[in-house]
């Protein structure tokens, strides 16, 4: 057991003889940022602890309330339990357990650390995922008496996933099996056949106790037998991503325009891969400019070369198109463009992931929208199966198709992160709700150019003598939608108007015979009616659509397939129990007898429009009253 | 190609982010306490949109009650900066004669917390950056860089967005608005060497000289100017002090040091043992009270 009061790791020798050379040393420190993974019972948290305890990152008046907080909650007896340095808010430390993604920061003589702390339950997808998005090595903890888990074949595979180069498998409580070699042995022996078999092509093993210190820091008296590095000699000789990055072509996603006269005018970003010069031959994508580097500003004078990871703003030779969103490229060695991709996904929010749903996608500096086509399979993290599945649940992870409202530049997840990453922001909640990463680029039938058609959508709306229209009548099922969207078919028919009714009911003996009325399945409903009515006003119509169409999300997702103004939204207003009164179809009745699922109103959820054209309430006014109002504002 | 150093890689990860903000918020602003932490995050912002000026100005949420020094440095940095200075002090803290003598917590609370969202609402910024650092405190280690407050100002931990890679969702719901941490993955010491590394100027009070002070309740006070309040029996004595962080002069404890230049400010941090935040009154009352301070609004 090896004694952890006095680390070899206080400099304070050289703080106090010589502060100037101390500051010169921390001056030339790197940096590195690693996620430690581990359930409840790994001892994760003392690690972590041990790591701040014995680098002096620990200051007396923490270390006072530590010690009483040991006695008081801890459990480790009158001894420091080390888990309470890391275990964090208030209600978290009194569940004993932590919640969330924290940071902590330590630093030896050669390196600064940052860690990713994250918990070992229920949320663990969705933190680990987090934490490793900004991690270059993953501290994956073993418990020695037992040895591979499945939670450590999810730990490993989720951080292949994420991208991680660099495993470390620290075989934890190696105390309680007396320190002995063949313990040790086989629990690499059996992690090494299952490295090979998910892609980490080497990790590093070190036999450890959090508890007692042993191979932290100093190498353990109680492990002759291992001849390898310590926990923290590894930490601080692994090599650095960047390096790797600042080998591949030159990237800059532009940020912001620094334009502060006219006489300047900057590109800013951050560098993600490669180096920049002045003289460099570049290109600006998605477009086909090329010019070349002028200068690389910073406040502190123009730099003679940036590498990767540096933020700097650039100007060019030549005045071409540049803005936020594109990207400035090595001219030789430009990015791909595209609009469909392969992608994997994690799911991050309890409303499931719906194929067809539009979302925000903020890739590199663009934000966009983009839709899942279609999900390939989803990955059992226990199993590692690949399960099918059309949806994904929160923390669900999926191979998806992608597709986005327009080409972007981007790279492959794998070459460099920050090209191929992205997030899913819901539209209305505006809340993170995935993370993807992008594998390549689909090339089929969306990649292709629009045709250009002579007969256009005004030619076609001349010659009926009418603007199109599209009346999109929503609300509960029997609140009358069909029964007004006939009346005013009927009247705009009987004013000479070329029109076309799309039902709800009607539609689904044919365009959506294949689809239920699950929520994934209603979402791709509206998508293809919202499509086919697209294409009835591009005839020149009016068309006439009566759906329940119960979400938000999708009635907006419409509205945006058409030319502002001719989108109307009308909210057939009925209280569900005066719905349910009415009942033609004793739809109501068998929902509520258990005989029919998700029927709106009663077991699936119903959003009212929030700022519809015409608000029609149905207990004011009749179905001919109704269709007069809807006719008048569509002709309007 | 050698590696960059962990500064120059924090330095280029602040500058990404505050980018971001001036990118996407509508109309952001700076907050500005005068401290070292500000000056360092003021400086980063400087090489962020250099030759530019920052795209947004300095506020700064004043108490009447901070030391004259700190008065003093604000317009001039402002000025340097090439930036706009909003001084905010809350009416009706004002008003009602608040000090931190009478009145205790409340003072920090009204003018302060208060007065912040006060200055938010009032100018209508939707994203404010702040200074505030990971390692502080330990109910900041999970906090995010891009944290969300709702309409009332209120922080929410249950219900923050996972951060990403540098891909930070500025999106925000109406009435909402963002605090950014640009220098959240700093560490105290981080700072002090950036500050001796770039030679930005601070407040001379973080220096030691001999200075008029009063021991009180275990803290070193500083008797800044003729409002300060003497219990009976106190003396002013001169020694040699300086102040690890500067808030409202009453209420930020020095500590007796010999240390004139930073190498020896940053010597003496790392061989004393007292952890920041020991110098401000408000953090002792109970282990977890910044984090309800935080939910309450404080920045």
């Amino acid at each position: 057991m090896s004694a952890p009061a006095e680390p070899v790791y206080r400099t304070e020798a050289l703080i106090a003889e010589d502060i100037d050379a101390y500051l010169e040393q921390h001056q030339h420190k790197t940096m590195l940022r690693f996620i430690t993974c581990g359930s409840v019972d790994d001892g994760k948290s003392t690690l972590i602890g041990r790591l701040l305890y014995d680098s002096k990152m620990i200051f007396e008046d923490q270390l006072a309330s530590l010690e009483a907080d040991s006695k008081r909650v801890g459990t480790q007896g009158e001894a420091i339990d080390f888990a309470l340095l890391v275990d964090g808010l208030a209600a978290e430390r009194e569940q004993g357990i932590t919640i969330d993604v924290a940071y902590r920061f330590f630093a030896t003589e050669a390196r600064k650390f940052i860690v990713a702390d994250t918990p070992g339950h229920e949320q663990y997808t969705r933190n680990m995922v987090t934490g490793a998005s900004t991690a270059q090595l993953a501290v994956i903890l073993i418990d020695a008496r037992k040895g591979i888990l499945t939670q450590t074949r999810r730990h490993s595979y989720l951080a292949k996933l994420v991208g991680i180069r660099h495993v470390l498998l620290a075989i934890n409580k190696m105390d309680l099996v007396d320190y002995q070699q063949s313990v040790f042995d086989e629990i690499v022996a059996d992690y090494r056949a299952f490295a090979q078999q998910i892609g980490i092509e080497d990790f590093v093993a070190v036999p450890v106790s959090g508890l007692m210190g042993d191979n932290i820091i100093t190498l353990s008296e109680a492990t002759p037998w291992y001849q390898g590095p310590t926990l923290l000699h590894h930490l601080e000789t692994v090599e650095i991503d960047e390096q790797l990055l600042a080998a591949q072509p030159f990237r800059m996603p532009v940020q912001w325009v620094n334009r502060p006269n006219l006489d300047f005018r900057g590109f800013s970003g951050q560098i993600v891969s490669g180096t920049v010069r002045p003289g460099d031959a570049v290109k600006v994508q998605p477009g086909a400019q090329g010019s070349t580097i002028a200068r690389v500003v910073t406040l502190d004078g123009d730099l003679d070369a940036a590498h990767a990871g540096q933020s700097v703003t650039l100007t060019l030779n030549d005045e071409i198109d540049c803005s936020r969103g594109q990207v400035i490229t090595a001219a030789e060695q430009p990015v791909e463009v595209a609009d469909q991709f392969e992608a994997t996904l994690v799911w991050m929010a309890e409303e499931p992931m719906l194929p067809g749903r539009t979302y925000l996608m903020k890739i590199g500096t663009n934000l966009l929208t983009a839709t899942v086509t279609s999900q390939k399979y989803q990955i059992n993290i226990n199993s590692l199966a690949h399960e099918p599945g059309k949806t994904l649940e929160l923390n669900g992870i999926g191979v998806c198709n992608i597709a986005t409202d327009r080409a972007i530049p981007f790279e492959a997840y794998e070459q460099t992160p920050d090209l191929g990453g992205f997030i899913l922001i819901d539209r209305f909640t505006n809340a993170t709700i995935g993370a993807g990463m992008i594998h390549f680029a689909l090339r089929r039938s969306h990649n292709l150019p629009w045709q250009h058609i002579e007969v256009d959508r005004a030619a076609h709306a001349a010659m009926k003598q009418q603007q199109p229209r599209l009346v999109w009548l929503t609300g509960l099922p029997a609140a009358g939608k069909s029964t007004i969207a006939n009346l005013v078919e009927k009247k705009l028919h009987a004013l000479g108007r070329h029109t076309f009714l799309l039902d709800g009911r009607n539609v689904r003996h044919g365009l959506s015979q294949d689809l239920g009325f699950t929520k994934a399945d209603r979402v791709e409903n509206i998508r293809r009616v919202g499509a086919v009515a697209r294409l009835m006003t591009d005839a020149g119509l009016i068309v006439i659509c009566a759906f329940i169409s119960p979400f938000r999300s999708e009635r907006e997702q419409v509205r945006q397939l058409m030319p502002e103004g001719e989108f109307i939204e009308v909210f057939i207003d009925t209280p569900l129990s005066v719905a349910e009164a009415r009942d033609p179809e004793g739809l109501y009745q068998r929902a509520r007898a258990g005989e029919l699922k998700n029927l709106t109103g009663v077991d699936s959820p119903y959003e009212p429009p929030e700022h519809p054209e015409l608000h029609i309430d149905t207990t004011a006014l009749s179905a001919e009253e109704a269709a007069d109002q809807i006719v008048a504002h569509c002709l309007n | 190609m050698k590696s960059l150093t962990h500064l120059e890689r924090l330095e280029a990860e602040s500058i990404h982010i505050m980018r971001e903000v001036a990118a996407e918020a509508e109309k952001p602003v700076m907050l500005y306490s005068v401290g070292k932490d500000s000056a360092a995050m003021l400086h980063v912002a400087r090489k962020a949109f250099y030759p530019s000026p920052p795209p947004f100005p300095l506020l700064h949420v004043d108490t009447t009650w901070k030391f004259q020094a700190m008065y003093e440095l604000r317009e001039r940095a402002a000025r340097e900066a090439g930036m706009e200075l909003l001084v905010h002090q809350n009416p009706e803290a004002k008003a009602r004669g608040i000090n931190p003598f009478d009145h205790g917590s409340l003072h920090t609370d009204l003018w302060k917390t208060e007065g912040l969202k006060q200055a938010l609402d009032h100018y209508g910024f939707d994203a404010a950056f702040g200074g505030a650092r990971r390692d502080e405190e330990k109910s900041r280690a999970k906090e995010r860089i891009f944290s969300f407050r709702s309409a009332n100002h209120r922080w929410d931990p249950k219900n923050q967005r996972p951060e990403l890679w540098r891909l930070y969702n500025t999106r925000k719901n109406k009435g909402e608005s963002i605090r950014v941490f640009p220098m959240s993955n700093w560490t105290e010491l981080d700072i002090w060497q950036y500050i001796h590394v770039e030679g930005i100027e601070i407040v001379p009070l973080y220096f030691s000289a001999p200075r008029p002070t009063v021991e009180r309740d275990g803290l070193l006070l500083m008797v800044d100017d003729e409002r300060f309040r003497f219990r009976d029996g106190e003396q002013v004595e001169e020694r040699w002090i300086r102040f690890r962080t500067l808030g409202c002069y009453p209420l930020t404890g020095a500590v007796e040091s010999r240390a004139q230049t930073l190498p020896e400010v940053i010597q003496e941090m790392l061989l004393t043992t007292t952890s920041e935040r020991q110098g401000r009154a408000i953090d002792h009352d109970q282990s977890a009270s910044m984090e309800k301070k935080k939910q309450e609004g404080y920045f």
